[in-house]
């Protein structure tokens, strides 16, 4: 099964709601007035798109309306689709593929949102695509973090430099460029333990690796990817602003889209903060990743 | 901040009102445009929000304004003490069994903090001298044994395994057998992180119910999750007839309207919130306290509860 299928079958349940709601305005109105903007509100809202985006959205939609002539349902769905997609999409890079090797990614976000699958899928992913792929295991803290990595390296066949539980993470990261280095790595991809946006010594923390990557990995293409839960509400939009201010967050991991939650809260994201998704989770095995595209992201939602 | 918006919101929709005897209906109208605002900010289900405004705007209608309050601080007051009626007006406690031992199962969505959770309550219970076995019964997440085998270690409560080969149902089942063998007063099944809309893996959840009977069967729940919250816990809640949630996280700066809409559509009460990821970091969790959190403003609900 495809991910969009798996998505669309992820989404069957709240999508007919948000669907038939959304048909229902569009075929019973005969005007598009404040009841139909209204429930396109609500409709928005109810996928996580949060108050102020929506708001943002639906007053982009009645201009173009406006400018465009439009007094057809289909157009004005269309139309909507097409703000969304270019909130998502702008000029700004959605693909996860680096530019030039070796590269180092990194990969931040609070507890328990995915990041260490992500990042077996990911590795695998690269490693599929013929890149030498190296992992570190920058978790030091989570109770049997480091095994939970090594589980995965052994599923795709990648190796992980780890220290002790307990080991400064800074160092673990040091290590790791090093090998990477040595070995003629392409791609090292660093795992860092949960930690909730809000916390001053844990962001102090992660400043540290993120120097420590920026000066011992400079011949590096660097990428650091913040994971997102899609289950997630607003709160993910202060996650999103807390870590950017301590890495320079390029893309988003959106993960957990197997489920019925539709990770509005990326529009938002993108909408105020310009940070792309570059890649969803759809499940929790090796092959359930896949690289995002806003179209179907955004056919799913509606 | 979001809420300190809500009360200069509120007190300046009212400015002019001041000291204006009953709240007319437009009077409430208008503020709860705000709190409706405030309360989707915050994650609370667009549907129960609606529900909640309808019935708190027909109550504060035509109240007498108190003396000692603007209108806007009244509304509020009447808001605020409907949502802690929301979410079950007072704490409750963890129901120990007169038949020991005393069964507990923790259920939830992927990475929700189950596997802390169970050691965070066996170090709890531990405190009141109970004996306690852990039971890892997730074997697919990887080194989710060595996770909760760790986590134990470290509270010094044994932890029972038949390794990630064995069916959970099987050493639920086994881990029951062996905390009687061993005279233990509780037992927490630590469960796989799963979907609400996988069947199959909710069928095993509904399996080791059955085999195992436990006493608490409790939905771990996420603080910071958003509008679908309604459907994970009706759908938990549906299938495996949960008698309380547990929501984690809390030390973030998530508003936590997730608890409102898991308590509305649930009406399960809301027995602990994880505040770290220290296993001392557990509390009771308290309606009133949350109230003001999903509010977001402590200081004029002190200042309300003194008038
Ligand atoms: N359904 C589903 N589950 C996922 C997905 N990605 C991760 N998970 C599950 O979510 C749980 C948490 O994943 P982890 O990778 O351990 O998350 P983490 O961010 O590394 O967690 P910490 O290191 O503890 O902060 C695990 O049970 C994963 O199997 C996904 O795309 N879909
Ligand atoms: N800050 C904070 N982190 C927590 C809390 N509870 C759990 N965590 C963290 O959240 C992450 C996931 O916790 P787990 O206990 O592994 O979650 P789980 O539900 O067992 O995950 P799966 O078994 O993969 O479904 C870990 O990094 C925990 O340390 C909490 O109350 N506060
Ligand atoms: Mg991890
Ligand atoms: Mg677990």
């Amino acid at each position: 099964m495809g991910w969009f299928e798996k998505l669309k079958e992820g989404l069957t349940k709240t999508r007919d709601n948000l669907t038939q709601k959304v048909e229902a305005i569009f075929n019973f109105t005969s005007e598009l007035d404040d009841d139909f903007f209204e429930e396109l509100e609500e409709a928005l809202i109810v996928a996580d798109v949060g108050f102020n985006t929506t708001t943002a959205i639906v007053e982009k939609l009645k201009k173009r309306i406006k400018e465009k002539k439009i007094n057809q349902i289909q157009e004005a769905k269309d139309e909507l689709k097409n703000i969304i997609v270019e909130i998502m999409r702008g000029d700004k890079n959605i693909d996860i593929i680096p530019p030039k090797t070796p590269a180092v990614f990194m990969v931040v976000g609070v507890n328990g949102v995915g990041k260490t699958t992500s990042i077996g899928k990911i590795a695998n992913f690269f490693k599929s695509r013929g890149y030498k792929v190296m992992m570190a295991a920058g978790d030091t803290f989570r109770a049997a973090a480091i095994d939970q990595l090594e589980v995965w390296g052994q599923r795709c066949g990648v190796e992980v430099i780890k220290q002790k539980e307990g080991a400064d993470p800074a160092a673990v990261v040091f290590d790791a460029i090093q090998s990477a280095k040595a070995r003629k790595v392409d791609i090292l991809i660093c795992d860092t333990a949960g930690r909730l946006h809000n916390k001053k010594n844990l962001m102090e923390e992660l400043r540290k690796i993120n120097r420590v990557i920026e000066k011992e990995g400079r011949d590096f293409y660097k990428e650091t990817l913040l994971v997102l839960d899609s289950t997630t509400g607003q709160n993910a939009i202060h996650q999103a602003k807390e870590f950017i201010d301590v890495a320079d967050v390029n893309g988003i991991v959106l993960t957990k889209l197997d489920g019925t939650a539709k990770g509005g809260v990326v529009i938002a994201i993108n909408n105020e903060l310009n940070i792309p998704v570059k890649m969803i989770g759809v499940g929790e095995g090796i092959d359930d990743l896949q690289a995002f595209d806003p179209e179907m992201f955004v056919d799913a939602l509606f | 901040m979001a809420f300190e918006g809500l009360t200069h919101k509120l007190q300046e929709t009212f400015k002019k009102l001041r000291g204006k005897g009953k709240l007319t209906e437009k009077d409430v109208k208008e503020a709860m445009r705000e709190v409706k605002l405030a309360l989707l900010e915050a994650d609370v289900n667009y549907k129960v929000v609606k529900d909640f405004i309808n019935s708190v705007s027909q109550r504060a209608v035509g109240q007498e304004v108190m003396e000692s309050l603007t209108p806007g601080q009244h509304v509020i007051k009447i808001v605020n003490e409907e949502l802690i009626m929301l979410m079950g007006g007072r704490e409750s406690k963890i129901n120990i069994s007169p038949k020991p031992p005393t069964v507990i199962m923790l259920v939830g969505l992927q990475g929700a903090g189950k596997t802390t959770m169970a050691a965070k309550l066996a170090l709890h219970l531990k405190k009141s001298n109970k004996s306690i076995l852990l039971v890892a019964a997730d074997v697919y997440r990887p080194a989710a044994i060595k996770q909760l085998q760790i986590l134990g270690g470290q509270i010094d409560v044994p932890v029972f395994t038949l390794g990630d080969r064995a069916n959970p149902v099987d050493i639920a089942k086994a881990g029951v057998e062996n905390a009687k063998k061993n005279a233990k007063d509780v037992v927490i099944i630590d469960t796989a992180g799963r979907l609400h809309i996988d069947q199959e893996l909710m069928e095993e959840l509904q399996n080791i119910k059955s085999e195992v009977e436990p006493f608490e069967t409790l939905l771990v729940v996420d603080a910071m999750t958003g509008q679908d919250a309604v459907n994970v816990a009706q759908s938990f809640n549906e299938k495996l007839d949960i008698t309380g949630v547990i929501l984690t996280k809390l030390d973030g700066d998530t508003r936590g309207g997730a608890a409102i809409s898991v308590k509305a559509v649930t009406g399960k009460p809301i027995k602990f919130a994880g505040v770290g990821e220290k296993l001392s970091d557990l509390e009771i969790f308290y309606p009133d306290r949350m109230a003001s959190r999903i509010l977001g403003m402590g200081d004029i609900l002190s200042l309300i509860e003194k008038a």
